[in-house]
């Protein structure tokens, strides 16, 4: 049972740290948390599922279609409407992400309405493996080594490649990449085309498991967005350990104590973190001079 | 012709009336500083020169050899060979000493010069290399100064501002910051200091400039201003005060407004 719920917890667990990791990534950048990020990869998840059942095509084809969209998506976001606000505060910019994830959420309802699709899925969540005494499906695997790999991509892209290195130098100092020719709105709007990316990975390695509809990622955002809280909003590595952390611990009190309040605990997780820790688990910052 | 001319720039800090129009022409080779008090608007015209003041300047014209860059982005101003040493440092804390030079060349594909530029600016900081792979913010403040002008120097510039340089640094330290300012202008790059210390800056520079209020108030090769009677009072801080029979001071008064 233990070892049963662990294996759960990991594989939802993946799915947190996808989100967290989309979240951070442009928290870190423009100091906003995105509360569109569940909304676009609902909507990419869609275009993945358009592909698939009304088009006909193969899964690589719609996936990789769909990821296409994605990162369009989030650079169209940031281009159009992120970039036109006018010495915007972090106040009007929470806002502009909330008015996207109404306006997102507006069009998904319209255009596939409220019913629940079943999302087709290459791998199955029945074919099963056995791991002593629990049992792990191929998906469960899928999902983590796809999350893993990408963790992996990020960690490299961050630490080699020069957009990489440019993109946490604007993280770090804004006026100072601009003074050394680093044009920080295109950097933004790279990471909002990566985060919505990711977004859009963990939005189709959660629509099997779930139902496809509007609100696929309305609970998976905002357990994402605990993970990041909890691991720490300025980390990669923290948030998406935080991710971990929240998806077992969730599973744990569903399996033991209670499967109904089974959702509080994200929240119960923030609170505490707040109070006890509020630059999260893993953030070593410098504090920012002012 | 000049390499930087600046005309007449009126700047406006939101509501506050900064540069009250302000000219300046500085020639290729050339090594300048611009003094003044605080306040005066001396970081306001670098500011303004790099574009980082939005949608100013509201009057006046600033060209670079020969062209027009007022009110365009600072990335692009940077990439035509202006390079500034913001006050304050300004590094990027979390980055290895390496990668914040290599962000200096960001504009720039040539790997092999960019190589070179390693070696040079390891060779007029010798503790950068030490500290290579040190987050910058683990620099003392020496170094991470020593870090900007290197990280300015990495974009291959044509013309270099420095703002402020000295501040909170030891004097042993200006004096080796200093020495290098001197050692890269006399490599040919053009310079332009902005200074609190009047002292070391005239030691270095060519030419001197004391803004006042936002304008200009005076204006000399530095020897002279050193030199300068005025300039000795309120900027150098030597003040000879006359007692003729120990009962009348007579003290100089002067103001440029």
């Amino acid at each position: 049972m233990f070892l049963q719920l662990i294996v759960s917890g990991i594989s939802i667990g993946s799915i947190y740290a996808l989100v967290a990791l989309a979240m951070v990534i442009i928290y870190k950048t423009s100091e906003v948390p995105n509360f569109a990020q569940g909304e676009m990869a609902m909507l990419s998840t869609f275009v993945a599922f358009m592909l698939l059942a009304s088009f006909g095509q193969p899964f690589v084809i719609s996936f990789a279609g769909a990821l296409v969209f994605a990162v369009v998506l989030g650079v169209f976001l940031e281009f159009v409407f992120l970039r036109r606000a006018k010495d915007p505060n972090v106040l009007s910019l929470i806002l502009i992400t909330l008015g996207f994830e109404m306006m997102i959420y507006g069009v998904a309802s319209w255009k596939w309405g409220a019913e629940q699709q079943s999302f087709p899925f290459p791998v199955s969540d029945f074919d099963i493996v056995n791991l002593g005494p629990a049992v792990v499906s191929y998906l469960n695997i899928v999902t983590l080594l796809v999350t893993l790999f990408l963790m992996f991509i990020l960690f490299l892209f961050f630490r080699y490649t020069k957009v990489g290195i440019a993109m946490k130098a604007t993280q770090q100092n804004m006026l100072a990449a601009r003074i050394n020719g680093i044009r920080a709105n295109r950097i933004l709007s790279i990471t909002w085309g990566m985060s919505s990316l990711i977004g859009a990975v963990a939005g189709m390695m959660l629509a099997p498991i779930a139902t496809l509809d509007p609100n696929l990622m309305l609970d998976p955002l905002l357990k994402g967005f605990a993970s990041a809280v909890l691991g720490g909003m300025t980390t990669l590595v923290g948030s998406a350990l935080g991710g971990y952390i929240l998806g077992i611990i969730e599973t744990l009190f569903g399996g033991y104590i209670s499967l109904q309040f089974k959702s509080i605990v994200a929240f119960l997780i923030i609170v505490l973190v707040l109070c006890f820790k509020p630059s999260g688990l893993f953030a070593k910052h410098y504090v920012r001079r002012v | 012709m000049p390499l930087l001319e600046i005309k007449n720039i009126e700047t406006f800090y939101r509501l506050i009336y900064a540069l009250k129009g302000v000219s300046l022409a500085l020639d290729e080779g050339t090594n300048t500083t611009i003094l003044g008090n605080n306040g005066a608007g001396k970081s306001t015209i670098l500011k303004t020169v790099m574009g980082l003041i939005d949608d100013q300047p509201d009057k006046g014209t600033i060209e670079f050899m020969g062209k027009r860059i007022d009110r365009k982005d600072p990335e692009d101003i940077v990439r035509l060979g202006i390079s500034y040493v913001p006050e304050g440092r300004e590094v990027f804390e979390e980055l290895t000493t390496r990668e914040n030079l290599l962000m200096g060349a960001y504009r720039r594909r040539d790997r092999a010069g960019i190589r070179e530029d390693f070696r040079r600016i390891y060779d007029y900081f010798s503790v950068l290399e030490e500290r290579e792979d040190q987050l910058a913010g683990t620099l003392s403040g020496g170094e991470q100064q020593m870090l900007a002008i290197g990280r300015a120097l990495m974009n291959k510039p044509r013309l270099l501002f420095l703002d402020e340089p000295s501040l909170g640094l030891s004097p042993l330290m200006v004096k080796e910051i200093f020495d290098i300012i001197k050692m890269i202008n006399s490599e040919g790059i053009t310079i332009l200091l902005v200074e609190q210390n009047a002292r070391m800056a005239l030691k270095i520079a060519h030419f001197g400039l004391i803004l006042e209020n936002g304008r200009f108030v005076m204006k000399g090769r530095a020897e002279e201003l050193l030199e300068d009677e005025d300039v000795k009072e309120f900027y150098l801080g030597i003040k000879q005060t006359e007692s003729a029979k120990g009962y009348q001071r007579w003290k100089r008064k002067k103001r440029w407004r």
